[in-house]
């Protein structure tokens, strides 16, 4: 023992003893999420990347504004302000679409990738289950990429209402006006909730389905989660001459008609807020049993399948 | 208190049957060696234990099923399944914030210690080690949480020996007490020998031999046979027989054999066969395999 002196404070670690803990299983959650996050760095990247050159597009296009301001026609306020909040709407689409994006192949990916590498096995080899595990991978899409994207977008906008002041002070434009009318901050409530509801409840059979997928493809999950859908698109035209599935998967993709309107105009965007309808479509509980339906395969398949 | 119980515990792939029903018996504090050919069950048996594949018969690990309550059982149970499963994009620090975040009997700061004395540096990712790195690594997160059963499947593959060799030092000194019991699967059976306390082994799905080490060398016997006593000697119905330097090498069970250690002693220079040499013995004939089979 005295022989090698490293052994005396390491008897002293083992001689306290360690006291075991109990780990909640929304610690282990929050652990298994922070792991994705860790691993997958796309997640927030990502969308700063679109948030950067999206900021950098309207840099010259605001700069090209203002030499308009100085040219033969000027443009009256209201001009100004419908220009910006079809920027504020532009920023949010493009953070938005390049969250849909990652989240697409992250869920194909999710529960693939470990299998492919074999880490299946060191995730295996801790006390987390494969419910925590399949949620944690779920939360990414459904919760994380929303939350996330909102985030960037609030910034991204404010960025630009900055940059547009600083750029366009002294050109005539109403600076304060810009400030006040900030249109952005009505867009963002309803970004939010068009984050929350769509992105969050409306997509979770699609983010089901890519990650049963991902449990499950013995290869190329891309292939095995977008060919079923097309197959059974062509069987159903030829079988019965009806696009059902087709309308089924469009309606799915493009949101309820009820959840918000998009195109309305601002006066309106209160009426679109009222959650009544969407929580009232059937299409919405039925797609969070499907999702379920995914899931609980999803979990299954986490057991059984080993590294590939 | 038994550690790991199996009875009749049968695995197929497909036609491929690679457990036939084994029955197995792990008693607290033990290290059991599981030895084997390739592709004789030891993988699937360690992974029937660690709830990682179904099986069919009987098994229970501290007393849980492994299948259904893989994530409880995970708790108690530690293991390192192959060297190449930490993933490569972690990074050391986050390799050890994530077990000490998820794992209740994780000690982080042993864990600490464990890498102080390696070269690993705490922002490297797993993918810039070097192979004997990584598995440093995954030995001091894994030697550092409070586990009943420790379960290495193959952990020393493609390492070089002073990896060999510093990795069963630690599993010795810094991790085995009297409470822990340890199952390794390994072909480098002459360095582990002098670690096992138990010995088991396996063959095309079934234990062709189970026993303690002090059994081991009481039972098993090789003598290298005087050329004029060779004859005398093989009457006597040896397991096995090989030849070295010209030399006869006789291998003999005296559990099965009429043969006695004094009697042997006369016919040449008796010695406790290493398990190298009884593994040849038992699975290298087909013969051997029924006579060293103890069940």
């Amino acid at each position: 023992m005295n022989t090698q002196p490293n052994a005396v404070p390491e008897s002293s670690f083992e001689s306290q003893g360690i006291t075991p803990a109990v780990v909640s299983p929304v610690q282990t959650l929050y652990w298994s999420i922070r792991r994705e996050l860790w691993e997958n760095p796309s997640i927030y990247v990502a969308p700063l990347i679109a948030a950067v050159i999206f900021l950098f597009g309207f840099c010259i296009s605001t700069l090209s504004l203002r030499h308009r301001m100085h040219g033969a026609l000027p443009l009256d306020a209201a001009n100004v302000r419908d220009i910006f909040a079809s920027r504020y709407e532009l920023a949010g689409a493009l953070i938005m679409g390049t969250a849909l994006i990652v989240g697409i192949f992250y869920s194909l990916d999710a529960l693939y990738g470990e299998r492919r590498d074999r880490t299946i096995f060191f995730w295996k080899s801790l006390p987390v289950s494969d419910l925590i595990t399949v949620l944690s991978k779920l939360a990414i899409p459904l919760v994380i990429l929303p939350l996330l994207s909102f985030a960037i977008t609030l910034a991204t906008q404010f960025v630009m209402l900055l940059m547009s002041s600083i750029m366009l002070a002294g050109s005539g434009v109403d600076i304060g006006a810009l400030w006040r009318d900030a249109s952005f901050l009505h867009v963002s409530v309803v970004l939010l909730y068009h984050l929350l509801t769509v992105h969050g409840l409306w997509y979770a059979p699609i983010y089901g389905w890519l990650l049963l997928v991902s449990a499950w493809a013995p290869r190329a999950p891309f292939l095995f989660a977008f060919l079923p859908p097309f197959v059974i698109y062509g069987v159903e035209k030829l079988a019965f001459n009806t696009s059902y599935f087709l309308s089924m998967i469009q309606e799915r993709l493009t949101g309820p008609q009820s959840a918000m309107a998009p195109n309305a105009a601002p006066p309106d965007f209160m009426a679109t807020l009222i959650p009544h309808h969407f929580f009232d479509s059937p299409g919405l509980w039925t797609g969070l049993l499907v999702a379920a339906i995914f899931l609980f395969g999803a979990v299954r398949l986490r057991r059984n399948q080993g590294p590939i | 208190m038994t550690v790991i119980e199996a009875r009749g515990l049968r695995k197929t792939f497909g036609t491929n049957i690679a457990l036939d029903g084994i029955d197995l018996r792990v008693e607290q504090g033990r290290i059991l060696g599981l030895i084997g050919p390739n592709g004789a069950g030891k993988t699937t048996a360690l992974n029937a234990i660690l709830g990682l594949i179904p099986y069919q018969g009987e098994l229970k690990v501290l007393n849980r099923d492994p299948w259904h309550d893989r994530d409880q059982l995970m708790r108690d149970v530690c293991f390192i399944a192959d060297v190449a499963v930490l993933p490569r994009w972690i990074r050391v620090s986050q390799a050890l914030e994530y077990v000490a975040g998820v794992h209740p009997r994780f000690d982080r700061a042993k864990a600490e210690s464990f890498l102080a004395k390696t070269t690993i540096r705490h922002n490297s990712k797993v993918k810039e080690l070097s192979k004997g790195m990584v598995v440093q690594l995954h030995l001091a997160l894994v030697l550092s949480i409070d586990a009943k059963l420790l379960v290495l499947d193959e952990p020393t593959l493609g390492l070089d020996i002073l990896y060999r060799k510093q990795f069963y030092d630690s599993l010795l000194n810094d991790y085995y007490d009297r409470n822990r019991t340890i199952v390794v699967s390994t072909h480098q059976v002459e360095e582990l020998e002098h670690i096992f306390t138990d010995l088991m082994f396996i063959d095309r799905g079934r234990i062709v031999l189970s026993c303690s080490m002090e059994e081991f060398e009481s039972r098993y016997v090789e003598v290298a046979v005087k050329p004029d006593q060779a004859a005398a000697a093989r009457a006597l119905k040896p397991m096995y027989e090989r030849q070295i330097f010209g030399r006869s090498i006789l291998l003999f069970d005296l559990k099965l054999n009429a043969a006695d250690r004094q009697q042997l002693t006369t016919l040449g220079e008796v010695h406790t066969p290493s398990i190298a040499d009884l593994f040849v013995a038992v699975i290298g004939n087909q013969s051997g395999m029924a006579q060293g089979a103890s069940r």
